[in-house]
């Protein structure tokens, strides 16, 4: 079983709910926390790596869709806009996973959704605004 | 055995022109040989796209009922400022102009997501833009004010004119300081974690044919999707800096001015561009064909990314500072391979120019050549070569004195008053 990178969508009535304890002690899964942001009145997200057998994950999953927890994977949430990347490779430069990376000799850019953890180096660097991150 | 561009566009005209990139022609010149590869060869296309900071297109958008005189009014297009200073409705708008609202880097560092270039992106793309104007009225032009939309297909002419595009060759950017800088060069992390560097390389146009023997004023080229222009050498054209044997340029010298019928050209080929920290500016899309008069201009656009070299040059201290100084030279070769040595330090490299699309830009005129929807231009005029002995000059300060300052007209202007 691979590890799944996964934003955890909270609503507001689960915030006193211990989610990710009960996600480690319940099911035995580790949980790598890559971000999170709390917005008052609003979805909290929690962007986490969840690493385990695979019934674990299973369980984890369920639980999660049990008391309400959103769940979808973090790849949905970052968007590379091809039609506006010029492909000069200064992400790739920032990038720390690889997940924008340059294929070579052709100096093409090649964007792996899976290697992405959020972390949103390569915004910023991009001069034609052709990467988002909806977290 | 050598030709003529005129004998060459017969040969484009008949379709039996021999054409290839300037990539293609590394492989077709090691295995033939230079003097076959000449002879077979009849054009090699070269292509580069990268921000091009002293772009800017100028437009006359026809006469408003009852008229206004734009010329030493205000107008913005999409809130984006433009120069004025000409006829009734003629302006120009450059490519790193910004909103007057835009807060600049006053809080840093700024992000300048919307400027001139993008306007110009808009435009070509077919899409209305806002233009808002006032002006100061007089008997034969009394408008004061005027608000429209407008898309390039209402105006009268649209043109690309960019007074330096082209670089040959360029500065490879780091940062020895211990905090983050934004530059034109990109986001340059502290003690030299990453470097920055913005040339074609061996595709690029001006590195193809190093002593300008086949560009000049007049030379038809690629631009922006479209067909321009070779205007003559850019500002800061500085042929006389030190050279490699191959007569290639070890850092930034020859530039070029290029324009083009905007009408024609393509949004994917003028894009406007936002550097962190730094401004709004445009990347420009232009490839230009050589043609292969002989076994040296075979030679010069045989160069690979091995035989180019750049000067590694410090943005936190010495460029800003105007010291001219290297840290390094290294080569293209070394730059596309993603990692760099200096001073013993492995650092990640990124580029600014796009050698993917240089590389689409090379096949498209390539195409077109093919097709014989494209000839060659015989130059009216040259470019200053190394010989010219010209480099681009510093400013030299020369302080005003506060009796000199400029604060009332001339006496001779002033009609004696």
């Amino acid at each position: 079983m691979p590890n799944k990178r996964l934003v955890l969508l909270f609503p507001p009535h689960l915030i006193e709910e211990p989610v990710t304890y009960r996600l480690i002690k319940g099911y035995d899964v580790k949980v790598n926390i890559l971000r999170g942001k709390i917005v008052p009145r609003d979805y909290g997200r929690l962007v986490v790596e969840v690493d385990g057998t695979q019934e674990a994950v299973d369980g984890a999953l369920a639980y999660l869709e049990q008391v309400g927890v959103g769940v979808q994977p973090l790849a949905k949430d970052v968007r590379w806009h091809e039609e506006r990347c010029i492909e000069c490779t200064a992400c790739a430069a920032v990038c720390p996973t690889g997940a924008l990376a340059v294929s070579r000799p052709d100096m093409r850019i090649v964007c792996d959704h899976d290697k992405c953890i959020g972390c949103e180096l390569c915004v910023p660097v991009c001069p034609f605004q052709a990467i988002e991150i909806l977290l | 055995m050598a030709k003529t561009i005129q004998q060459i566009n017969e040969k484009i005209k008949s379709g039996q022109a021999v054409v290839c990139t300037a990539e293609e022609i590394i492989g077709i010149a090691r295995e033939k040989g230079h003097a076959r590869a000449a002879a077979e060869v009849d054009v090699v296309t070269t292509g580069t796209f990268a921000p091009m900071c002293s772009s800017a297109a100028y437009f006359n958008v026809g006469h408003s009922k009852p008229r206004i005189k734009l010329g030493g009014g205000r107008v913005t297009l999409n809130d984006v400022p433009v120069y004025t200073g000409l006829a009734a409705v003629d302006f120009l708008l450059g490519a790193t102009a910004l909103p007057d609202e835009d807060p600049r880097n006053r809080i840093y560092p700024g992000k300048f997501l919307y400027g001139g270039g993008h306007v110009i992106e808009e435009l070509v793309g077919g899409k209305a833009v806002q233009l808002v104007a006032q002006a100061y009225g007089t008997d034969c032009y009394p408008r004061r004010k005027l608000e429209t939309w407008i898309s390039l297909e209402d105006m009268n002419e649209a043109m690309l004119f960019n007074i330096r595009n082209c670089y040959q060759n360029y500065n490879v950017a780091v940062n020895t300081s211990d905090r983050t800088i934004h530059t034109y060069m990109g986001v340059l992390q502290p003690k030299m974690r990453n470097a920055g560097y913005c040339s074609a390389g061996q595709l690029s146009p001006l590195l193809n044919d190093p002593h300008y023997r086949t560009i000049g004023m007049g030379t038809r080229i690629f631009l922006g999707g479209g067909i321009g222009y070779v205007v003559g050498s850019g500002t800061q054209h500085s042929p006389a800096v030190p050279r490699l044997e191959n007569g290639v340029p070890r850092s930034g010298a020859g530039t070029l001015a290029v324009t083009g019928e905007l009408k024609q050209m393509q949004p994917r080929w003028l894009r406007g561009a936002s550097f962190l920290g730094y401004g709004a500016t445009m990347a420009v899309g232009i490839g230009i064909p050589i043609p292969i008069l002989d076994e040296e201009m075979l030679r010069c656009t045989a160069v690979t990314d091995a035989d180019l070299v750049a000067q590694v040059v410090d943005y936190s201290s010495d460029y800003p500072e105007r010291v001219a100084n290297s840290l390094a030279e290294v080569s293209y070769a070394e730059l596309k391979s993603g990692t760099i040595t200096v001073n013993g330090k492995n650092i990640r490299t990124a580029g600014l120019s796009s050698y993917a699309r240089a590389r689409e830009i090379a096949g498209t005129l390539k195409a077109w050549i093919q097709q014989g929807s494209f000839l060659l231009s015989e130059p009216v005029a040259p470019i200053a070569d190394q010989d010219s002995g010209l480099v681009c000059k510093p400013l030299v300060e020369k302080p005003i004195a506060n009796h000199q300052r400029f604060n009332q007209v001339p006496v001779h202007l002033a009609g004696g008053r």
